[in-house]
């Protein structure tokens, strides 16, 4: 057998192998992270990059938010740190939202990896900590100042001493200090899981670098995304989505720009930035304009630098898809969960019959403060945090999925569990029958969450809730998907963001978006409109 | 009853394939395998027992015990044939079951389909009623609306009801109302309630565990029903008893009133019996490794102990993908499952890499080389090029494999596309199987904290001994074991199982406010629950209690096991139970977590009886170089060529006898392959040791 031959398939493994380390990176900082969205919703990343800080694997574990962010990350720490200001046992720290992954409450830590005294490569991951201080998680701020402690990319570590000083600062800026300070030196920690792999790696297969290994990665990822993308009709297509926002609607306007290597998506034509903390930074909205493109044209191609080069993202400057510091950023994942919608509608056009409807898209992420009432004694103040999804676009072929996050990873906590962590009690959480746009395929059901305080407590929420004026759409002649409501048990009507109360006795009662439907209602199988009358998907009259 | 004065037991495991007859005499083996026969189980378990007595020549009267596994339980939530059932549960939370975690499996797939509920959307049903976090009754159940829910599950037919209501973990006097006023109406009706199948906090987990032990509860209990009274019209009179998930042994009623315990337990038995190997050697952390037709099966001993978890996920839907199957909360030997055996078949992604599983040819077809129509390239067929297959002394030389064969399938699906020629293919092949089993095993072991390369690797089934060195060497494993008899490993671990049952409840607490009476309290409910099921199998005898407390920093979301010693706590033990809780999480994860409060989320006790001891095995170092029967061209895929290797015969090594990789040790089921890396060496009780050369 030849030589050549014989390495590539070497390479193959190494590649698979090399995956693997990232992904035991990623299971280590899920099993010790204090932070509920980190551990229940797969809210980080981690990956490994070459000497010149190109990404050659991410974890398949985590969040579509981060891919492209932790892609370019370590560029931005070697510039900033300096490339002869890196040394053994050095780790590096941001929670830039323009340089890490759109807002504070994401820590990415970055370290040098050293084989025999010389720099092989680099290691990185992010997670979302519990707290970064300033008004807490919520789109009420002014400006990325009031949201809370900003930490430029500077040395957590210099050759193996932590910086004590910049330890002290961040416990003394957060809430839960021990719990963030933990967190920071798991991200450290499971960089060093991902080094120690390597190390082995590297010894098994007698490697001096991972040059080599990379450039073999890189070639063969872009070779298949050039291939993918040169089989797709050629043109420019365009869409333009209307949903809530905070004070105002938001038009999200896709170009793509399809060429026989790369494809161009602009958001030119999107809204202006918003007064409040729902900004996207580009590399935000980047990353799930991206998702939604991998998704439609390489699914199957593990993300690294070159897998990445040829889906190209730019918006213009004022442009809430892209703003500057110092604009708020908080809860960006609003609107960047819903770019993906955004994008396949573009795709449709390209590629009718192969992207699904419009979906709920944004989670609705319910964070509850409890407090006692006034005079009440042994009441308890707790922090309540519960990811609620409503209903997935109908596909060409499918119907959507009911109550399935789409495009966040998220997973759902128990109720049972939840009501252990503060004095509320949910009524019900259960599928929100009717829904589902109507179509050959009906969009998935969104679904109905009550809850309510304790005797003895009130509760105060972060209301962000996007798909109440602006329900998602259907396509093909399907149907729309059932717009979202916000209101007391009582019906009194709430506004769908912001900060807001409920007084003991009432509950809250939220009624998730339904999906959009696929094609006329009409073509609807006989079998499939039984089982949904039977399953009550649907309203019976 | 006996024969000689020596104890006849026979282990009995149906597993997808094949249905395995392990039958021991005092310390003589006898052992059989048939083709499992999927209508009525019972037939192949009657006539392979007949085999064995045969062979063995004692009379099936002469039967002390039959201990029985089958995945019966689990092929039926798989293929979805179970029970017509009903769920009775909360008002507000007739969709768990089918909202499941609210997330996709697969991220990049936009038209995943997720598994439906096992009870569908029209046979669920709700009650007013609610428990409230601490137990207390917030909303009380009226007795009105339940028997008026009653009668209308009656009246359609449903053959089985599941109960699970919100926090009935917390307080069962909900359930066991329902199911009392069920039955006083319906007395033969088959009732599950959560509280007594799964009394564990997490409502997806529990109601789907319910639903699971509902669904399989008929079926299960007709099958043994039917084979209780086979075994005796065929001539036995000895008890049978059960293998469950825990690795345990139960009575057939247990395991009537809980088929869902039944679930995964021939590979617990698996796990028993690298245990068992384990135990004789006195190795404290061993990694067993199990590998067949479709999938491995790997396993984390420590301390003779295989690891065990309170939750686990059967039925998966999607190439054994976390997330595609349905959660069941139950006492499990906790094993990761893949997509890798011999009947693996590999193909060419759009990157031009090649992939192996997680599809099977399975026996039929089967690989390119069995000639039975398979034409797909399978693991088997790489092993067959790369010579670690003697392709005329298969099964015994009962079957010949066509290497010819199996060089077109590799050529045209491989080679071909990737311009390599076919023993570069085979290679990959193999490579990427390992890689995929290594991945693995090293995955589970960084989620248990662990480091494989401390650990002994004990591998049994039929397609493992090939690959076992590759893996070791993989995962950079010294010491490598092959028992004798691997083949039926699972049906000899039966023999080896202690009569016992595990019990878990949920009980929250934290340490800052230490509560010894309620600590006490809820130590003494398990162990009593525990010690009742393990003395259905087994009267007198003394148990083993262990407990283990599942413990956190507030705030964490996964908990760390805490071993506990049973016994009464004062409320000055707070200080002890941190103690010991961080030192668990100092060895999980390298370092403590100062200034935060720690809590107690579940228990689990097990009762166990004891075991023999199984005869101590001490090392036996090379004496003599074993017999050569000849050699064979074999590829070492760590020195990436062929080598001339030595072909030894198993059945005529001696204790002592030892042979250098490159080498191949071959017998009837399998061959074992021994790497040019390592030196193999046969041991007193016929295990081969493979071990590293110094």
């Amino acid at each position: 057998m030849s030589s050549t031959t014989l390495s590539d398939v070497h390479k193959q493994i190494m590649w698979n192998r090399l995956i693997s380390v990232v992904e035991e990176q990623a299971v280590t900082l899920i099993r010790t992270a204090f932070s509920t969205s980190v551990r229940e919703s797969g809210d980080l990343s981690a990956g490994v990059f070459n000497r010149a800080g190109l990404m050659i694997a991410q974890a398949v574990t985590g969040t579509p938010g981060h891919v492209n962010a932790m892609a370019e990350a370590v560029g931005h720490f070697i510039n900033d740190i300096g490339r002869d200001n890196i040394f053994e046992g050095d780790v590096y720290i941001t929670n830039d939202p323009w340089k890490g992954t759109g807002h504070l409450h994401d820590f990415t830590v970055v370290s040098p990896s050293f084989r025999d005294g010389a720099l092989v490569g680099f290691f990185a991951c992010t997670a979302h900590v519990v707290d970064v201080g300033g008004r807490g998680f919520g789109p009420d701020a002014n400006e990325v100042y009031e949201e809370g402690i900003f930490v430029p990319i500077m040395k957590f570590a210099t050759r193996g001493t932590v910086n004590q000083d910049l330890v002290n600062i961040l416990r003394n800026n957060v809430r839960e200090a021990h719990q963030v300070v933990g967190d920071v030196y798991s991200l450290a920690a499971c960089n060093e899981i991902g080094h120690r792999r390597l190390m082995d790696m590297m010894d098994e297969f007698v490697l001096c670098d991972l040059e080599g290994l990379a450039d073999f990665i890189f070639k063969r990822s872009y070779d298949a995304t050039i291939e993918a993308i040169a089989a797709l009709p050629r043109g420019q297509y365009d869409n333009v989505m209307r949903v809530d926002g905070y004070a105002e609607p938001i038009d999200i306007a896709v170009h793509l720009d399809v060429h026989a290597d790369h494809i161009i998506c602009d958001f030119a034509g999107t809204s202006p930035p918003s007064p409040k903390g729902i900004n996207c930074p580009l590399i935000y909205s980047a990353a799930y304009a991206c998702y939604a493109l991998k998704c439609s044209v390489a699914p199957e191609i593990p993300n690294n630098h070159y897998s990445l080069l040829p889906f190209k993202v730019k918006a213009p400057e004022d442009c809430i898809l892209n703003v500057k510091r110092p604009a708020p950023v908080s809860v960006r994942h609003v609107l960047g969960h819903l770019v993906p919608d955004a994008v396949l509608g573009a795709v449709h056009k390209m590629l009718p019959g192969q992207v699904p409807a419009e979906g709920a898209g944004a989670l609705w992420n319910l964070h509850v403060s409890c407090r006692p009432l006034r005079g009440v004694k042994d009441g308890q103040r707790a922090e309540v945090l519960l990811f609620n999804s409503g209903g997935a676009g109908a596909r060409p072929t499918l119907d959507g999925l009911s109550a399935t996050a789409f495009p966040s990873g998220v997973h759902s906590m128990s109720i049972e569990a939840t009501e252990h962590v503060g004095p509320v009690i949910f009524w019900r959480k259960e599928l929100r029958d009717g829904s589902g746009g109507a179509g050959e395929f009906r969009g998935g059901l969104g679904q109905v969450v009550e809850i309510a305080p304790t005797a003895g407590h009130e509760i105060y929420f972060n209301a962000m809730f996007d798909r109440v004026a602006y329900p998602p759409r259907g396509r093909e002649g399907g149907e729309d998907g059932a717009p979202g409501v916000v209101r007391l048990d009582d019906g009194t009507v709430l506004a769908a963001k912001g900060r807001q109360h409920v007084p003991e006795g009432r509950r809250l009662v939220l009624e998730l978006p339904g999906g959009g439907g696929y094609g006329p209602a009409s073509a609807r199988g006989a079998e499939a409109d039984a089982r949904d009358r039977a399953f009550e998907y649907v309203l019976n009259d | 009853m006996t024969t000689d004065g020596k104890q006849v037991r026979v282990g009995v495991d149906i597993g997808g394939t094949f249905t395995d007859i392990a039958m021991e005499i005092g310390s003589d083996l006898h052992s059989t395998k048939l083709l499992t026969d999927y209508s009525y189980p019972e037939n192949a378990i009657v006539k392979g027992i007949e085999t064995v007595c045969e062979a063995a020549g004692v009379p099936l009267s002469a039967i002390d015990l039959v201990i029985h596994g089958t995945t019966l339980a689990t092929n039926a939530l798989i293929e979805r044939r179970g029970a017509r059932t009903a769920l009775i549960t909360t008002k507000g939370f007739r969709d768990v079951i089918e909202m499941r975690t609210e997330s996709r499996f697969e991220q990049y797939d936009l038209n995943i389909v997720l598994p439906a509920p096992l009870v569908s959307r029209d046979d669920r049903f709700v009650l007013d009623e609610r428990i409230g976090p601490d137990g207390a009754v917030l909303k009380p159940l009226d007795d009105a609306e339940v028997d008026a829910l009653c009668d209308r599950i009656i009246a359609k037919g449903f053959e089985s009801v599941a109960i699970g209501l919100i926090h009935s973990y917390l307080n069962d006097s909900h359930e066991r109302r329902v199911r009392d006023r069920l039955l006083a109406k319906a007395p033969g009706m088959a009732v599950s309630i959560s509280a007594e199948v799964s009394p564990q906090m997490r409502e997806f987990q529990r109601f789907n565990t319910v639903c699971a032990n509902a669904f399989v509860k008929p079926l299960i209990a007709s099958y043994l029903n039917r084979l209780v009274s086979r075994l005796k019209d065929a001539g036995t009179d000895c008890p049978v008893f059960m293998i469950h998930s825990g690795g345990g042994i139960i009575s057939v009623e247990s395991a009537i009133e809980f088929p869902v315990r039944l679930l995964e337990s021939g590979p617990a038995g698996g796990a028993i019996f690298a245990a068992d190997v384990a135990t004789s050697y006195g190795i404290d952390q061993v990694v067993s490794y199990d590998m067949g037709g479709t999938t491995a099966k790997i396993c984390l001993i420590e301390g003779q102990v295989p690891k065990t978890s309170k939750t686990f996920e059967v039925a998966r839907t999607w190439r054994f993908k976390k997330g595609s199957g349905m959660p069941i909360s139950i006492p499990v030997i906790e094993m990761v499952e893949i997509g890798a055996g011999g009947g693996s078949i590999a193909s060419v992604d759009n990157m031009r890499q090649i992939r192996v599983g997680p599809h099977s040819a399975g026996s039929e077809p089967g690989p390119a080389c069995y000639g039975r129509g398979g034409d797909q390239p399978t693991v088997t067929d790489a092993d067959l090029l790369l010579g670690r297959l003697d392709p005329d002394a298969f099964a015994g030389g009962k079957m010949k494999l066509d290497r010819a064969a199996s060089e077109a399938a590799l050529t045209r699906e491989l080679s071909d596309r990737l311009g390599i020629d076919s023993t570069t293919a085979a290679f990959g092949i193999g490579e990427m199987v390992d890689e995929n089993m290594s991945n693995a095993a090293r995955m589970h072991a960084v989620e248990n904290g662990k480091e494989l390369g401390d650990f002994t690797m004990i591998a049994f089934g039929g397609a493992a001994p090939l690959h076992a060195s590759r893996l070791c060497e993989k995962l950079a494993i010294d010491t490598l074991l092959i028992p004798q008899g691997a083949g039926v490993g699972s049906a000899i671990g039966f023999l080896r199982a202690p009569f016992g049952f595990e019990s878990v409840r949920s009980a929250y607490s934290r340490l800052s406010a230490f509560d010894a009476d309620a600590i006490n309290a809820t130590i003494r409910d398990l162990a009593a629950e525990a010690t009742g099921f393990a003395r259905r199998g087994t009267p007198d005898g003394a148990l083993d209690l262990e407990c283990t407390a599942y413990m956190r920093y507030v705030g964490q979301g996964w908990e760390v096991p805490v071993p506990i010693e049973v016994r009464d706590y004062a409320q000055a033990d707070g200080k002890g139970f941190r103690a010991l809780f961080d030192d668990c999480y100092e060895r999980f994860f390298g370092r403590v977590i100062e200034g935060l409060d720690v809590e107690i989320v579940s228990w689990s006790l097990r009762a166990s009886s004891r075991v023999p001891t199984p005869i101590k095995v001490s090392r036996t170092e090379r004496q003599r170089a074993a017999p050569v029967a000849g050699t064979r061209k074999l590829f070492d895929a760590a020195q990436n060529r062929f080598n001339d290797a030595h072909v030894v015969e198993r059945h005529v090594m001696q204790p002592g006898d030892w042979v250098a990789g490159p080498a191949v040790i071959t017998e009837r089921e399998t061959s074992t392959i021994v790497t040019a890396s390592r030196d193999a060496i046969l041991q007193a009780d016929g295990c081969l040791l493979i071990a590293a050369k110094a």
